[in-house]
């Protein structure tokens, strides 16, 4: 490796000054991830994902749907290409390399519900796959839907509508 | 009143050494197409072993070890005295449904991935004691119960960090007793659970290279040997980088290991072709490499005298996600030819 | 045009989000990435940015999940509008209705089908 460590560590001192050496020695030793070809990855697929979303919502657009039925459907169809990639076991082989590129897109959601509820199937349909769908997505719903309520919330009472009084 | 057979703080010195006379290994594909493919008894091509879960594929794979072990030394389970054996699943599952399937009385153990060398020094201080004169030892690992119990769903898109570590998909057994032909257990030393604040769950040989050099350091003192009197030392699943560590402390203890040390993480697997990043992991992992290719080697007398270190890291995804640093555990055998 | 938008605006969504995890500890999981961008979304659309994002970029700003919180952020202050306090509680869910029933049925479905390669 050619790596020249210096005798950074001393077995003597007292074990929290031994921790603070050691952090310093996995520091120099532990390579940092490839950051350049990650981001160029994650750029080229997201951006790949982001496309193909486009080509659908074009196409349903053309069907006639308005903006935000047009955005549901290509919302549906991304999730389901994602869930079927997700059980032929390639999802994961692609987000080996593309990253927050496969992570990112609504078809990364779909996946994080998938993963799980596969593994699920041995502890029985109920309470393995039915709960197990919710194990990433549960935290998403969670926090995606309290904001929401709070942006709501926040709009309600201080917003151009605002009830009377306040 | 000191024990009689203790040498020094952590170390016990047997006084007739036990015998490893037969061994076995089990293993998944990736382990089969790996470097130390041809010292392994049989690969398994289908990763579910032709089961219905990962869980009992990883079960068919001990108990295919431990049949074999027996096999080869032409021994039936009520001929053994004791079963050691452990696993990573929650509550060691696959060596208790195994031990349920051999019905030999069975005593389970939990060291992480360091299990088989715990094994290997519980069930030599058996046989020297007197207590038993068979003892069979094994350990297992399969990478996606792994993968599933401590990280994230098989299928789930993620990225790999380039210390993480694959899980070996793999089974070793080996069959210790009192008399017979085969290499030998001369010491064992039992390893305190050290812990130098490692947090990262995808750096597990940065977690474990301070207990293995721990009871290095205390192996070495007890029994006033140097590196140069072992031929090989060998760790458990440090991987490249554990390797680096604990290289570099043993240096700041006074011992330079460069020559003689060697993983088998690193052993198993080959790193530039078979994408496993840091090297190989999981109680599989020195549980193949130990009870196929050293065992073979000391047979042969290749090696001569072999001090093994078993590293086992004692988290679980619970104290993880409470923010606990990962305590760790080293136990190492000395093997003789 | 449309689609170089998407491709950049969506792509450097993703990079920015692959920086986030490269360059910091090794904590955030997917899971936290997609709880981050989902919120991230709601308050960029409650404060009007994310609305001239997806003007812009297309689908390049709602196939990102940052775009499910833009839905679900917007389907609640509409809510609003329409039907007082309660559109707070409504509005949100029903606007995200259709892909979360997706990724429900489909999730499930596939379940069924499908058995983890490992």
């Amino acid at each position: 490796m050619g790596r020249n460590l210096k005798r950074t560590f001393d077995p003597n001192k007292p074990l929290e000054m031994q921790k603070q050496e050691y952090k310093q020695m996995v520091k120099k030793v532990s390579p940092k991830p490839p950051v350049i070809r990650n981001s160029i990855w994650a750029f080229a697929v997201g951006g790949l994902i982001c496309v193909v979303g486009q080509a659908f919502f074009n196409f349903f657009e053309g069907l006639g749907l308005n903006t935000l039925d047009a955005g549901a459907a290509t919302s549906i169809v991304l999730v389901f290409i994602a869930a079927f990639l997700t059980g032929l076991g390639l999802y994961d082989e692609i987000a080996r390399f593309a990253g927050a590129g496969t992570i990112v897109p609504i078809t990364g959601f779909a996946n994080s519900m998938v993963a799980p509820a596969l593994e699920a199937r041995t502890e029985g349909m109920v309470m393995g796959v039915g709960a197990r769908l919710f194990s990433v997505a549960g935290p998403i719903l969670v926090f995606g839907i309290t904001a929401a309520w709070l942006a709501g919330m926040l709009y309600y009472l201080f917003g151009p509508n605002a009830p009377a009084g306040s | 009143m000191t024990a009689a057979k203790k040498v020094g703080a952590q170390t016990v010195a047997f006084a007739v050494p036990p015998v490893v006379s037969a061994t076995a290994t089990v293993v998944g594909a990736k382990e089969g197409q790996g470097p130390l493919g041809n010292t392994f008894d049989k690969v398994i091509d289908d990763p579910y072993c032709g089961e219905e879960s990962w869980e009992k594929a990883e079960r068919r794979l001990l108990q295919e070890a431990f049949e074999m072990t027996l096999n080869k030394a032409n021994l039936k389970p009520r001929d053994v005295d004791y079963l050691l054996a452990g696993d990573l699943l929650n509550q060691i599952i696959s060596a208790n449904f195994v031990a349920r399937a051999l019905a030999i009385p069975f005593i389970g153990l939990y060291g992480a991935c360091s299990t088989i060398y715990e094994g290997l020094a519980v069930g030599a201080m058996l046989i020297d004691g007197g207590f038993a004169a068979n003892i069979l030892v094994g350990s297992s690992s399969h990478y996606s119960t792994a993968e599933k119990q401590f990280r994230f769903p098989t299928e789930q898109g993620v990225q790999r960090t380039p210390t993480a570590q694959w899980t070996v998909t793999g089974a070793g057994a080996l069959l210790l007793t009192a008399t017979g032909t085969g290499p030998r257990v001369t010491h064992a030393t039992i390893g305190r659970v050290v812990d130098l604040g490692s947090g990262d769950p995808y750096n597990m040989g940065a977690a474990m290279a301070p207990a293995a050099a721990d009871t290095m350091v205390h192996h070495l003192t007890d029994t006033q040997r140097r590196v140069e009197d072992y031929d090989l030392l060998l760790t458990g699943d440090l991987g490249i980088y554990g390797k680096e560590l604990l290289e570099e402390l043993m240096r700041s203890y006074g011992h330079d290991l460069s020559e003689r040390h060697n993983d088998c993480g690193i052993l198993i697997f080959d790193r530039e072709n078979q994408d496993v990043h840091a090297g190989g992991s999981g109680c599989g992992c020195p549980a193949t490499v130990t009870c196929g290719f050293i065992m073979q080697k000391l047979r042969e007398r290749k090696l001569n005298r072999v001090l093994g270190v078993g590293t086992g890291a004692l988290m679980s995804p619970l104290t993880t996600g409470q923010g606990e640093t990962i305590p760790t555990v080293g136990h190492a055998v000395v093997l003789e030819a | 045009m449309i689609f170089l938008k998407a491709f950049l605006v969506g792509g450097l969504i993703c990079v920015a989000v692959q920086l986030l995890m490269d360059l910091t500890n090794f904590k955030v999981t997917p899971g936290h990435v997609l709880v981050g961008l989902v919120t991230a979304g709601v308050a960029l659309s409650a404060v009007g940015i994310y609305e001239p994002l997806v003007k812009f970029a297309g689908a390049g700003a709602t196939v990102p999940l940052s775009g499910l919180g833009h839905i679900l952020a917007q389907g609640a202050i509409k809510g609003v509008d329409r039907g007082g306090l309660l559109g707070a509680f409504n509005g949100g869910v029903a606007a995200a209705a259709a892909g979360i029933t997706a990724a429900v049925v489909f999730g499930y479905f596939a379940a069924l089908l499908f058995k983890p390669k490992g």
